[in-house]
Parts: structure tokens; sequence; C-alpha cells
């Protein structure tokens, strides 16, 4: 895009950097819309979803029927409150905290592509790299918990801390399984990966898979303090937990972080496990092959594709973030003792075990390793789609390393 | 200055900044009392070793793309990480233990042995 | 006037940031503050990592020591911080002494730094887009002992039959990880604590006068 400006205002050198600035500036803003709106929606959601749950109508009034203006309405009362910070308080570390989670959870967006190619920043290590930065809101949480110099804060952002550090171990195995499967960390090709019918999903790849993405629900219901794991914004324990002191506006900034890592958590599950971008009937792809091969006309129906697999993209992490407010109203709220032994009895043994599973699934299949190094009377030969995702996983040659197995063959022997 | 901002960067610019994260490690050791705050210095001076590390192993800043350690850099920094997080559990154990049995962080106390 | 490098401005960004703030974690009274500074710091420093192409220790620097070890020392300042104990003052005297060590440290390094001339030049086309470089097979393959970042077939693999990849140290650390972990966690068992913080205990510390 830069260079697009670049040639459309004819910048010289000197006045080149604008046009970089500006498209940044268009990349950030098109996030932080996207994370806004998302909010704003989902807070709407929220009380319509539990207001149904719950046998009643929710927001009625304001703005028509469906209080389509209920979220806007919450919002201008939040700008409109008194910017309180307590006594006690550490100011400067009070007025920062809530920045610094929303900050934490707008990064994740930096990493996570809506569809082939559109993603603000291409890291090649985005899986790994967006669990670390979701992993840094903790630090948010516990600093607002400090800062309020209030003992109510201090136990939620202590309960949230450990909740958020202890999940992240069994996030991190699921999240494990699919990278191995793919062969990469980078989302895009994870994605690209998925394309076609909706049984390409990385989901229904192998029964350790399947298991593999509801334990990554869990964890990821815990990672974002949603119940049954709001232990930390518990109502009716804890005042409202580590946001005992938090109104207004830095409240909201709070709730837009929490929010925006629901959206964003659904989003890696869906691109890791539910085909992404790729729908379950391969619509884009029709088009591309039903249009022209080149020309204008070619590009546009790629847009027009790639549109289509964004929409279904944000369908799918909304239809995530709604499963989630489904499960928030439908469970109680589980004990911090329950919180940890859930984690560390139950979801960390079983992510172990899927990822053990998955990479034998793997590494069994014709085609895969474990045909390579046994005599070729054991193993099978040929194979179907999975041995381009044994081989990804090999050094490039394909060849097993020289100092690897006696089993290697002599004449790939110190070489590559 | 405007060359800093106009020239690609080079392996020195990242050893300055190691130095100076080195530096303040140490000087932030030496003076603090708080045993956490002695930790956090421990802390910066491993983070300056490991831009060190990265620095000599990158090949965006070396002349010619080929840099002198290649993967080793990066490898080694991981190491470091990796025991760095094990080294500061310990050292957090231990000053928790001195705070259980003493209700004092403050390193000036820890003298029992003298003399 | 050369059109801006992108690389060097952000990395001077994260420079100031990363130098900023450890400064800032020398200078600040107060432990929690010193702790924030310091998370500022190592972020700023994965930063720096992401610029030199180390894309994958950048993200380990930010889940394991930002996310794990200092949420660990934060754990541990909360665990310890109470009250006066929060900010601790150094003598004067100490001070200047802790700061000529620092400085004649970093006048070394600085020399160092300065001495050889082919540090100073990055490489000599910079790109100003970064395309997607695969950095973690790399590092997967150096692990087995497999260098692709050495162009002479020679350096490429295994001298002397001899395992060069890094696998070994790996496992060892993490066999060391474990153990120390293990061991820290036995000795931050929870016990009795001896007297009360607020000084009724005469015998050993009680106290909390802290100049």
């Amino acid at each position: 895009m830069a260079d697009f400006l670049i040639q459309l205002l004819n910048l010289g050198d000197a006045w080149s950097w604008t046009a970089y600035v500006a498209a940044a500036l268009v990349h950030c803003g098109l996030l932080l819309a996207l994370m806004l709106t998302a909010a704003a929606a989902f807070t709407w959601a929220e009380r319509k979803v539990s207001a149904r749950i719950q046998d009643r109508l929710g927001p009625t009034r304001t703005g028509g029927r469906f209080g389509w203006l209920q979220s806007p309405a919450d919002g201008l009362k939040l700008l409109c409150k008194e910017d309180l910070t307590p006594g006690g308080a550490d100011w400067m570390l009070f007025k920062l905290a809530p920045y610094l989670a929303f900050c934490a959870s707008f990064c994740v967006f930096v990493a996570l592509p809506f569809a082939d190619g559109w993603v603000a920043v291409h890291v090649n290590v985005a899986a790994f790299f967006i669990l670390a930065v979701a992993g840094l809101e903790v630090l948010g949480v516990i600093l607002a918990g400090y800062a309020s110099a209030s003992k109510w804060s201090l136990f939620g952002a202590m309960r949230e801390a450990a909740q958020v550090i202890s999940y992240e171990i069994p996030l991190g195995l699921c999240v494990v399984v699919p990278v191995m499967i793919a062969g990469s960390m980078d989302l895009v090709a994870i994605g690209n990966r998925q394309a076609g019918w909706f049984w390409n999903w990385q989901l229904l790849h192998d029964p350790f898979t399947f298991v593999t993405f509801w334990i990554f629900v869990t964890c990821a219901v815990a990672h974002t303090n949603r119940a049954p794991f709001d232990l930390p914004e518990a109502e009716s324990e804890l005042v409202a937990g580590f946001l005992t002191e938090y109104s207004g506006f830095r409240w909201s900034i709070f709730f837009m972080a929490e929010y925006g890592s629901m959206f964003a958590i659904s989003g890696l599950g869906a691109i890791l496990f539910l085909g992404g971008w790729n729908g379950p009937v391969p619509i884009g792809q029709w088009l591309v092959q039903l249009g022209p091969e080149t020309g204008w006309a070619a590009d546009g129906i790629g847009y027009a594709a790639n549109l289509l697999g964004m929409c279904n993209f944000i369908f799918k992490c909304v239809a995530g973030v709604l499963c989630m407010m489904w499960l928030r109203w439908t469970l109680p709220r589980l004990r911090i003792d329950q919180v940890m032994t859930t984690c560390l009895k139950y979801c960390v043994p079983l992510a172990s075990a899927m990822l053990l599973g998955a990479m034998l699934w793997t590494y069994a299949l014709p085609g895969g390793v474990l045909a390579r190094i046994l005599p070729p009377s054991v193993a099978t030969t040929g194979g179907e789609g999975s041995s381009p995702e044994a081989t990804s996983m090999l050094p490039a040659t394909g060849n097993e390393p020289a100092t690897a197995s006696p089993l290697s063959r002599p004449d790939e022997k110190g070489g590559r | 200055m405007m060359d800093l901002l106009t020239q690609p960067v080079g392996v020195a610019h990242y050893l300055v900044v190691g130095a100076i994260l080195f530096a303040s490690g140490v000087v932030c050791m030496a003076a603090k009392r708080n045993a956490l705050g002695v930790l956090m210095g421990i802390e910066l001076v491993l983070n300056g070793a490991n831009l060190n590390f990265v620095a000599f192993g990158s090949s965006y800043l070396a002349p010619g793309g080929q840099s002198t350690i290649g993967l080793d850099g990066q490898l080694m920094a991981m190491f470091v990480i990796v025991l760095a997080a094990a080294e500061a559990a310990v050292a957090l154990a231990i000053a928790l233990c001195y705070y259980n049995s003493h209700a004092s962080i403050d390193v000036d106390r820890a003298n029992e042995l003298k003399g | 006037m050369e059109p801006i490098n992108w690389h060097s401005v952000f990395f001077l960004l994260f420079a100031l940031i990363t130098c900023g703030s450890a400064v800032a974690v020398v200078v600040s009274a107060n432990i929690v503050r010193m702790a924030f500074y310091l998370v500022i710091s190592l972020g700023a420093v994965a930063g720096l990592f992401f610029l030199a192409g180390a894309e994958f220790l950048g993200a380990l620097q930010l889940m394991v020591y930002v996310g794990g070890t200092m949420v660990l020392l934060i754990f541990g300042v909360m665990l310890t911080a109470r009250g006066p104990l929060v900010s601790m003052q150094t003598g004067g005297g100490q001070w200047v002494l802790a700061t000529l060590v620092g400085v004649a440290l970093l006048a070394v390094l600085l020399r160092t730094a300065f001495s050889v001339d082919a540090w100073w030049h990055g490489p000599e086309t910079a790109d100003q887009v970064v395309t997607a470089k695969d950095t973690t097979t790399p590092l997967g393959l150096a692990l087995l002992g497999l260098r692709v970042d050495r162009p002479d077939p020679q350096q490429a693999t295994a001298p002397q039959g001899v395992l060069s990849g890094y696998l070994l140290p790996f496992e060892i650390i993490s066999v060391h990880l474990l153990v120390v972990l293990i061991g820290a966690a036995y000795l931050a068992r929870a016990k009795k604590r001896v007297g009360k913080p607020t000084g009724e205990n005469a015998a050993g510390g009680g106290g909390v006068s802290d100049e």
C-alpha cells in the first residue's frame, strides 16, 4: 500500500516516509475499528444472549425493538463518568494497566490472518507469537490489581494470573498439535493447507486432533477468564475482582481487551482447527476457476474470493464468541482449586497424550517417516496426502540426517 | 544523527544497546537493597548478553548478509533464556525463604555469617 | 535526503525504549515500578530480536522471559512487598561507587563495540519491506546438526562423525530446568513465618526500619 501511495502522490525520497506512515495507520485503523466494533457488538450480544438463556428479553428500548443502540449508549455513559483514582493507589501503574492489557490484546490481531495473505504483519512464527502476546495480558491485570491498593483487587489479580499462566501450558500443547500436522507455525500456511471441502479441516484430520480441539476450547475459555473460569471477575465473591476500582473509560478499555482476546483466540482456533477462511464448501475456489485466468477481472474475482474467505473467518470467530457466551450463562462457576485441578490434572495430561497420539498418527501413516526407516517389507508403500505433511517436518532434502540412525542409506551419509 | 535513520544498522549498534543493558544491570545489582532488585539486575545483565549473541548471529545486520556465527547465536540466546528462567526461580525461592525466616527482604540485613 | 530506512527507525525506537527502561529500573526506588520498567525493557528487547531476524527467539523471549520469568518476579514482589518495605533507599556513597563501576564497565564495552570497523556497516542492500522468512526450520535443523546457514558444505555437517547439533544441550537444559523448578518449589514451600513483620520479635531482623 505504501508503494501505491508513493506512486499516486508522486512523493520524492524526502517525503516517502509519509506514505509508509499512512499505510501503517490504515492497517492499525482497520484493526482497531474491528476490535472496537467487535467489543461494542459483543456487549450487545452478551446482553441479548444472556437474556434469552434466562428466558427474558434483554435491551428492547434503546434504538428500536432490538436495542441496537444499547452499546453506544453504554459507551457514552462510561465516557461521562467521573475519573477516579483510589487514594493509596500507585497512580502511574493504575492508569497504565488497562492500556497494557489492551495492547497485549491488540497485538494478537497484528499477526492474525483474516484471509489468504490478508494479515497486518506476516510473521513466520505467527502461532507462537500469538500465544506469547496473549499471555502478556496477565501483566496488565496484576498491575491493575496491585495498583488499586485494595485487597479484593489484589486477590482477584493473583487468581487471574495463576489461572492464565497455568492454562498457557495446555493451550500451548493444544496449539502444537495442528502446527505439527501442518508443519509450519505460519498461520497463513496453515489456513491455506485447509482449502477445499470441510473434510480438509485439521479438526477432522485424525481423532487426536479432534479431541485436542475440545481441550483447546476449554483452555481458551480459561485463558480469557470467561465463565466457568471467571473467578477473577467473580461478581458475587470479590466485588469485581481486579476491576473493583476501575470505572468509566478505564473499565471499558479492560472490557475491550477481554472481548478482543475472545475474538482473537476464537480466530486462532478457527485457523488451526476449523479451516480458517476456507469454508465447508470451497466457493472461493469455484469462483476463481470459473473466472478468467488473467487481467483485472481475475484480480477482482481473487479479491472477492478472499473477501468471502474473510467473512467466513469472521463468522467463525463470532460463532466462537457466541459459544463462549452460551457457556458463561449455562455453566456454574468453578472454584479456584477446581480451576487448577482441571488444568493440571486433566487438561495437561490429556493434551500431552493427544500430542503423542497425533505425532504417532502422522509418523505411522503410509509414506510417513516410519515407512522410511523400517525395512520395505514391513512398511507399506504409497501414500495419500500424508506424505507431504510428513516430509515437511523432515529436513528439506527429505532424507534422514546423516548422524541419526544406522538404518539410513549409506549414499546419503554426510551429504545434503 | 540522521544517519541512524537512513543507514542500515550494523552489529555495533546492537552491541551498544547490549552494553547499556549490561552496565545498568551491574549497577542495579550493586546498588539495590531489595533482593528482588538485585534479581532484576541479573535479568538485565542476561538480556544484554542475549542481545549480543543475537546481533552476532543475525544475517540482517552483517555486511554481505552472512553473519559471523550464524544460528549459533540464536541457539545460545535460547539456552540463556531458559537458564535465566531456571535461575530466577531458584533465586526467588531463596529470597522467599529468607523473607519467611527473617521478615525482611533487605540484603543489608543478611549478615549473620559475618565475622 | 535519502529515503528513511524503516528498519533503523524501529531499531532506534526499540533501543531507546530498552535503554530508557533499563536506566529507569536502576533509578526507581519503588520495587513494583522497577518490575514494570523491567517488563517494558524486556519487551523492547524482544522487539529488537524481531528486527534482527530472530523471530522465533523474539516470540520465545516474550513468552518465557516476559510472560514467565517476569510474572514470577512480580509474584515474588507481591509476596514480599509490604508498605515500608516497598522502597528501600541505598546510601549515597554506595550509589557513587556503583555508578563508577557501571560507567567504567560501560566504557570498556563501548570501546570494544567501537573497535571493529566491520561491525558498523549493515548489509549493503537494505530492503524496505521485510518478507516473511522461514526462521524456525533452520533452527530445528540446527538442533539436529544440519546447518543451512553455512553455505560451505564441509562445515554444514558434523565434523569427524561427532554430532554437532544442539540436541544434547537442549535435552540437558530441559532436565536441568525440571530439576531446578522442583528444587525451587520445595525451597519455597509454605513454612511458618518467624515473628510479625511489624517488629514485635526482637530476635533477628524484627524491625522494618529500612534506612
